[in-house]
């Protein structure tokens, strides 16, 4: 069994759409935008593919209340990670091709995923105050 | 120019198995933009890494979805495997590889059906189902389960499947290979079933590409792209080579699935014959930390399960990137200029699964 390499490269937020634009010019695909809450924080993630199968990654942290620009100029498909980024997690996204205003999921907590809705996870792994 | 309105299509709708809605943007009989609504199945599974330890989490990652149910469990074990380095057991890794392609099997048979059933061709989605069937009965026979299989664990699979009962299979897809040749030999050369998808919903391989096309979708507008290329599970040790054709119709999206039946029979037929001996898992004690992409080949195309560990029973992220929702946006491309009657095939040719996508 083969696992692919994980390459992962944290960007600055103001080189973000430059280097995506040179992944575009370089051929690759844009495979996901992922988001994850750390430490109050949120790290978003782009990955891309080239031709062979490389796996690559690019990645931005970000405060809550952050504002990041869209990379749908270059990616035009990327307007859905963006919509999914901006419902669950409450990250403003400028500039999407395709904007649903907060409407793309329908959750019952607005920004479900949001740093400040993650329940506190123990070093059990239970939620504070479950039983 | 004319007057342009907006229909809505959807959520439900004949031809969706799952809700979707979509506005058409129409002048007179053709789309020319449609713009799509999800989230009416939205769970929030990926919320739930957060309560459940990484070893049970598998039972949630394999109910993301209850076609490809087998191929989820399986990604986030090799996710969680790769984040704790596990050097799972060969033996497992080929069963791994054996119960995918029989996903793979009973899912695009499926959807060969649901497609003859869009067309109204009512003898042909049966004759596809029967013998869906029989690869359900595999499943059953293997796991104990037909839908969710439920036999995938983190460091190996639940049980062994004896020589025996995997020749068996292989006798099984002998004796039902003639039919198969008979039924894709339909969807290939019946004039009925080339003229209603021919030249419908074209992609060209440039749009599939940059769009974030996945699997037979992508496949079919001339790109080689297959992740099982990459080597994960028994892929690696098995002689393999993507199904490819160029013309980016909902036609060429039809073949790419049907022959694909005939390279999932060969390759669960190499795995049979060369699995190794030895112990299908193995013991993990610990907790993961780190962080894994881990990725497959569903019969839709490509799904990337993502993982981040804090040394915790409890992941900090679990993370699904399906292939229907990578698929949507070279769907709205494929939809551009279509006539309105068409727009229920060329919806269909994606293989959409809307519970999957928006998990």
């Amino acid at each position: 069994m083969k696992r692919e390499a994980q390459e992962v490269e944290t960007i600055d937020l103001s080189d973000l759409l430059s280097r995506v634009a040179l992944q575009k010019a370089a051929g690759d695909r844009l495979i996901a935008i992922s988001c994850a809450t750390v430490e109050g924080t949120y790290e978003i993630t782009y990955s891309f593919e080239d031709r062979d199968h490389r796996f690559t990654h690019l990645r931005i942290v970000v405060p809550p209340g952050a504002t990041i620009p869209s990379v749908t100029p270059s990616f035009w498909g990327a307007f859905v990670y963006e919509n999914e980024i901006h419902d669950l997690y409450g990250i403003t996204v400028t500039g999407i091709n395709v904007d649903y205003g907060g409407h793309f999921y329908t959750t019952k907590v607005p920004f479900a995923f949001a740093a400040a809705a993650s329940p506190k996870a123990g070093p059990a792994g239970k939620e504070t105050g479950e039983e | 120019m004319s007057r342009q309105i907006v229909i809505p299509f959807g959520p439900q709708h004949p031809v969706l198995p799952e809700p979707i809605h979509l506005d058409l943007v129409m002048e007179d009989e053709r789309v020319v933009e449609a713009l799509p609504s999800i989230g009416y199945v939205h769970r929030g599974l990926e919320k739930l890494v957060e309560k459940r330890e990484y070893k049970d989490f598998v039972y949630i990652a394999e109910r993301i979805c209850g076609i490809c149910s087998f191929i989820h469990g399986m990604t986030y074990c090799h996710a969680v495997e790769g984040v704790m380095d596990l050097p799972v057991p060969p033996r497992a890794l080929y069963l791994r590889t054996v119960w995918s392609e029989l996903s793979r099997l009973h899912s695009h048979l499926l959807w060969l059906g649901l497609l003859a059933d869009s067309m109204g061709f009512e003898s042909l989605f049966m004759q596809a189902w029967r013998l869906r069937e029989h690869v359900l009965d595999d499943l059953e026979a293997t796991t104990g389960n037909r839908v969710i299989q439920g036999v995938c664990k983190v460091g190996g699979v639940r049980h062994d499947v004896d020589d025996r009962k995997l020749h068996e299979i292989l006798d099984g897809l002998d004796e039902i290979r003639p039919q198969l040749d008979d039924l894709v030999n339909v969807f290939v050369r019946d004039n009925s079933v080339r003229h209603r998808l021919g030249g419908l919903g074209v992609l060209t391989e440039q749009q599939a590409w940059e769009l974030g096309a996945v699997g037979p979708v992508l496949r079919a507008s001339g790109v080689a792209n297959d992740i099982r290329q990459t080597g994960y599970a028994a892929y690696d040790e098995l002689d393999f080579h993507p199904v490819v054709e160029t013309a980016g119709d909902c036609y060429a999206r039809t073949v790419v699935r049907a022959k694909e039946l005939f390279t999932s029979i060969d390759l669960i037929r190499q795995a049979v014959e060369t699995i190794p001996e030895g112990p299908v898992e193995m013991k993990v004690t610990g907790n993961p930390k780190g962080e894994f992409y881990a990725r497959s080949e569903q019969p839709r195309g490509e799904v990337v399960h993502y993982v981040k560990a804090n040394g915790t029973k409890n992941l900090v992220r679990f993370r699904v990137r399906t292939p229907t929702f990578t698929n949507i946006p070279p769907l709205l491309e494929a939809m551009k200029g279509i006539e309105l009657a068409d727009v229920p095939v060329v919806v269909l040719s994606i293989d959409p699964c809307i519970g999957c996508a928006e998990r």
